[in-house]
């Protein structure tokens, strides 16, 4: 489906961002992309919606093809409008828009009025809580809800493909599983997903397969399951290696304060 | 009272006048962030084009015509020089904009020469009385054609899908364009409005108390400036608004002249500016402004 070949980004004509990326995304499946900050995440993202050039990033070399048509150079809002949506990092919600408007806003690259209908019905399935406010400005939810409305805003568009830039960032443990839990169920609805994330417990739960990037290159790959039970990953993103935990406690005997446990 | 009362009245109405132009200003700045100082010369051209059709083909379809074809200049230089260059530092396409403006503007003025053009209004310049107030009939019709312009154009932008495709892209362009909304589309459809407004703003300008059409009717745009920026300028409420109160400042301070001597004559003509920075000082991004005009 979606088949991202030799990828190289730089920005500002110095900082290398990707180094040859190659990635697949079938028909149906959805996929993680782990990394730690500054590996190139987002901006592989950025590269497939082409909103690069607002960035001052330059793909230097490579290809990435969505259903056999090439994605290159095309107009940010062209590649929605082929099935492919994104939400970005960090929610970016219209906050002075309320919740029926920011919808609304989703919906511009469908034409086909019953769809966008049906779109609609299926994002108030999914997201009760959205049906609830919609009238509401998008600025007065909670972190939890923007992530909801983000992607329910996404969703609107009818994609076939749908890009998640770090759903799970700065929300609560809980609502991270209600996050995980979402991601399946538009999966099983027949919408393909991208998931690009740093919390891998999550991307690794939710995915089939995925790959690991480390600064601008994908180091791993595999099937999720897979992937999960290797040493670096579970070293690296998991946190269950045996020498994290003298580590902690090594902290922990450090501090002199003490730290409940923060329960949502 | 009756002398206040008038000042008041002709106030409003010079008032819609300001409204009309600063409303365009808000919305091509909040579709394209370019600051439009050009809108002197659509003013100009939308006023000229309607006096020199209408003594051919008839008042409305001169209208008619003459705003299109201002909403069309409009479109031109969004496509040909704001689309293009997006991207480029914003105070480069503002300059571009009054590099528009002197052109269009010496061109014009070569036309009209040193006479005054008449659009010769189906109205003349008679005035309405209103019990005790008198307002001419020009500048009451002027009042009326702004609030249902006005009207018009605030249920557009609340509910029609335009509306909300501009209220997006002006909140967070680059998500905007993720959703599929097309940046170059709102901003065209800004521009036309805009330029739209303004030559429907011109065609009043010209009628009474004015004489005619005289290139002296661009530094008028000169005054919607302030309204606009005193109500915020991403702020289309707050262009309405600043419209009002400049046009209403600017009224009873001519109309109060004798009295407010000491401060010079011609005050009227300063008193729009006066009034933005007194607001300026108390609210530095306007009435209705957001606080954080650009994005980090």
């Amino acid at each position: 489906m979606l088949e991202v070949e030799g990828l190289q980004v730089t920005y500002g004509g110095a900082v290398q961002a990707l180094r040859g990326v190659t990635l697949r995304v079938p028909d149906g499946k959805v996929v993680a992309v782990l990394g730690s900050n500054g590996a190139g995440k987002t901006t592989l993202l950025r590269t497939i919606s082409n909103t690069l050039k607002l960035h001052r990033g330059r793909v230097e070399a490579g290809t990435i093809t969505f259903d056999g048509a090439s994605l290159t150079g095309r107009d940010a809002s062209a590649i929605v409008a082929t099935g492919l949506v994104q939400v970005p990092e960090g929610r970016r919600i219209f906050s002075r828009l309320t919740v029926e408007e920011n919808l609304r806003a989703g919906a511009m690259g469908n034409r086909d009025k019953s769809a966008r209908a049906a779109a609609q019905t299926r994002v108030y399935d999914l997201f009760p809580v959205l049906a609830e406010r919609r009238s509401q400005r998008g600025g007065l939810l909670s972190g939890g809800e923007q992530q909801m409305l983000a992607i329910g805003r996404a969703l609107m568009a009818g994609p076939k493909l749908l890009l998640l830039d770090e759903p799970s960032l700065g929300l609560a443990p809980k609502i991270i599983g209600q996050i995980g839990q979402i991601i399946r169920d538009i999966h099983d609805q027949g919408t393909s997903v991208l998931l690009v994330e740093q919390n891998a417990t999550m991307a690794l739960q939710v995915a089939d397969s995925a790959y690991v990037l480390d600064v601008g290159k994908v180091s791993l790959e595999g099937p999720a399951n897979e992937l999960a039970a290797t040493d670096a990953v579970q070293r690296l993103y998991l946190g269950q290696a045996a020498g994290d935990e003298t580590q902690v406690q090594q902290a922990a005997a450090r501090s002199t304060k003490t730290l409940s446990r923060w329960t949502a | 009272m009756t002398t206040f009362l008038t000042l008041l009245l002709n106030g409003l109405s010079l008032g819609a006048i300001y409204a009309l132009i600063a409303l365009g200003f808000s919305v091509i700045f909040k579709a394209s962030e370019v600051v439009s100082f050009m809108h002197g010369s659509l003013l100009l051209f939308g006023a000229y084009t309607i006096a020199q059709l209408n003594a051919e083909i008839g008042f409305l379809p001169a209208v008619a015509l003459g705003v299109a074809a201002t909403a069309g200049i409009g479109l031109l230089v969004e496509r040909l020089l704001i689309n293009r260059l997006r991207g480029t530092a914003v105070i480069t396409l503002a300059i571009l904009t009054i590099g528009v403006d002197i052109i269009l503007v010496t061109e014009l003025t070569r036309r009209i020469g040193s006479d005054i053009l008449n659009v010769g209004h189906p109205w003349g310049g008679e005035f309405v009385r209103l019990g005790e107030v008198g307002i001419t009939e020009n500048r009451l019709y002027a009042m009326l054609t702004a609030v249902v312009l006005m009207g018009l154009f605030f249920v557009a932008f609340k509910f029609s899908s335009w509306g909300v495709a501009m209220r997006a892209a002006a909140e967070d362009g680059e998500t905007a364009a993720l959703m599929g909304i097309r940046r170059g589309r709102v901003s065209a459809v800004a521009w036309v409005v805009g330029a739209g407004l303004a030559a429907v703003a011109g065609l009043f300008l010209v009628g009474s108390p004015t004489p005619g059409v005289s290139p002296g009717v661009t530094s008028v745009a000169l005054r919607a400036f302030p309204a606009a920026i005193l109500g915020g300028l991403d702020s289309t409420g707050g262009a309405v608004i600043g419209g009002l109160i400049i046009g209403i400042a600017e009224a009873l301070a001519s109309g109060y002249q004798e009295q407010l001597l000491f401060l010079g004559r011609g005050f009227g003509d300063v008193v729009p500016y006066v009034v933005m920075i007194l607001v300026l000082l108390v609210r530095p991004s306007g009435l209705f402004g957001t606080k954080e005009l650009t994005r980090v």
